[in-house]
């Protein structure tokens, strides 16, 4: 498989997972991050949803680049993610419908999702398809590793479960385990990302941005001793 | 009809016309104006194809829902089992016009859709804004009803609700007992309040606290578990929501469920919900009309 591959498409397909993943790195996605990461279950449809979505629009989008007229550019990705997310909302609905449910409006949320938006912008404007579809799954698989960890945190700590089975005995089903509500909040996702951000940057310090300005020790003008 | 001839030649000048268009400047007037269209019809095509192809499945999905929600609120899902088979031996379907509280037989209660129903003008009224507790607006003339048999009579009976809450209409099924007073279950199928405050309606340990629940206030004898028979005897509806726990020494308490934690608006959304649909103005004719083929059903 390897051979297949070149160094270009490895680089696209393995980049965003630690080094430049679109959340943690590029900070895009954080809002549907937070809604659907309550649970293991609706997270993995999710993040399959955005990484599919992400890669066939990048395709679609880099095979007509050239034809694009740059006045219109922006509408023209949109109406093809917009197809794309309608399409994929739809089959949810066909073969998995109780997901589709708890998902509800954040399937067609994937829309506005600024990392699709921003591969098919900021890359396959530039690359030919094929990159451009495995930048696409790159960066969905980004994407989906951090909502894994941040459901599979949510959910356990949350309701004491993960995927659905029960992991930790709940104090109310006779157990131990007093669930942590904030948990199953949007802003524990926030913490949750935070602290993964924090230990990216810890592990890899170069992705720590540079402090913009510092503030100096300045001469305060008492007889200029300093 | 078109042979090969014609739609060769009509490809060869759509192939000229194409190049044509594609050899533009990308910044030309007419350029952004074909690739739009073009892509507005490739796109278009597309969504319609696996709308139209999908549809039967979604259909499908969304009455095995449904039957799965009815079954649910009557107690009697069982995981595993054949839902259809299950709905179409325990559950009688039953139009019921709101007005009267009558049985409506003319209408085929299995396709009768109630949902659709409240949005059409020919079969629907509109509330008075002052009795619009529930604020949903329109509701449909005739509701749909399910009752659950057993041994050749009723169980329980199943009946539609629906109301506003924070952030939308919830939809569910109250579940009663024959008497038409002591409420058996309730869910909701289709709601998007916040997950984990409102969206808390569904969880099971909130709807255990329903069962046993009295919907009217009984002044004095004769209680309506003995049968009342007129609809001026039943009272306006009892049961709220209140907030925090409900302490079931207390007189009254088999009138209040326990609010929801962090969703007042939630809460009052369900009260009110239960007392529009409760009232006169929704299933209180239907149920003193049930009650008195009850009573006369056993006497």
């Amino acid at each position: 498989m390897s051979a297949v591959l070149n160094d270009e498409t490895k680089k696209v397909l393995v980049e965003p997972l630690v080094n430049n993943n679109p959340i943690t790195l590029q900070v895009l996605g954080i809002c549907s991050a937070l809604a659907v990461t309550s649970q293991m279950s609706t997270s993995l449809i999710m993040a399959l949803a955005l990484t599919l979505v992400t890669a066939f629009s990048s395709a679609a989008i880099s095979a007509i680049r050239n034809h694009i007229p740059s006045s219109i550019r922006i509408i023209v990705q949109m109406t093809i993610i917009a197809s794309l997310v309608i399409v994929v909302d739809q089959i949810l609905k066909a073969f998995a419908y109780d997901v589709s449910k708890q998902l509800s409006v954040f399937v067609g949320l994937i829309i506005t999702n600024c990392i699709v938006m921003g591969r098919a912008e900021g890359y396959a404007m530039k690359n030919p398809p094929l990159e451009s579809f495995m930048d696409g799954i790159g960066n969905g698989l980004g994407y989906s590793l951090i909502l894994v960890i941040v459901s599979f945190f949510r959910e356990l700590f949350g309701s004491g479960k993960l995927l659905g089975n029960e992991v930790f005995q709940l104090t109310k089903d006779g157990g131990w385990y007093d669930p942590n509500g904030l948990m199953l909040l949007p802003p524990s996702a926030f913490f949750i990302i935070g602290l993964i951000i924090w230990a990216v940057r810890q592990w890899k310090p170069e992705q720590s941005e540079k402090v913009e300005y510092k503030i100096m020790a300045i001469a305060h003008g008492e007889g200029g001793h300093h | 009809m078109l042979n090969n001839e014609t739609l060769n030649q009509n490809y060869e000048k759509f192939k000229v016309y194409r190049d044509k268009i594609l050899a533009l400047g990308n910044d030309s007037l007419e350029k952004t104006i074909a690739i739009a269209l073009s892509l507005c019809l490739v796109c278009a095509v597309f969504v319609a194809f696996a709308a139209v192809a999908l549809k039967p499945l979604q259909i499908n999905n969304k009455e095995l829902d449904m039957k799965k929600n009815i079954l649910d609120v009557a107690g009697l899902l069982e995981p595993g089992s054949d839902i259809d088979a299950a709905f179409a031996e325990k559950i009688e379907p039953k139009i019921v016009d709101l007005e009267s509280g009558e049985y409506i037989d003319s209408i085929n209660a299995a396709e009768y859709d109630q949902r659709k129903a409240a949005k059409d003008p020919a079969q629907s009224v509109a509330i008075p804004k002052d009795k619009d507790i529930a604020h949903i607006r329109i509701k449909a003339k005739y509701a749909k009803v399910f009752l659950v048999k057993e041994k050749g009579g009723i169980k329980s009976i199943i009946l539609p609700i629906n109301g506003y809450g924070l952030w939308s209409t919830l939809y569910g099924f109250l579940s009663l007992d024959p008497d038409g007073q002591t409420v058996q279950s309730i869910n909701f199928y289709d709601q998007a309040e916040t997950p984990g405050l409102g969206g808390e309606v569904v969880n099971p340990n909130w709807r255990a606290l329903w069962k046993g629940k009295k919907v009217y206030a009984e002044t004095d004898q004769p209680s309506l578990e003995k049968g009342l028979i007129t609809e001026a005897d039943v009272g306006e509806p009892a049961l709220t929501l209140i907030k925090g726990v409900v302490d079931n020494s207390k007189p009254g308490s088999q009138y209040q469920v326990d609010g929801l934690a962090g969703a007042t608006l939630t809460s009052t959304g369900v009260s009110n919900l239960i007392r529009y649909w409760m009232s006169k103005e929704g299933f209180a004719p239907y149920l003193s009309k049930v009650r008195t083929t009850v009573k006369r059903g056993v006497s």
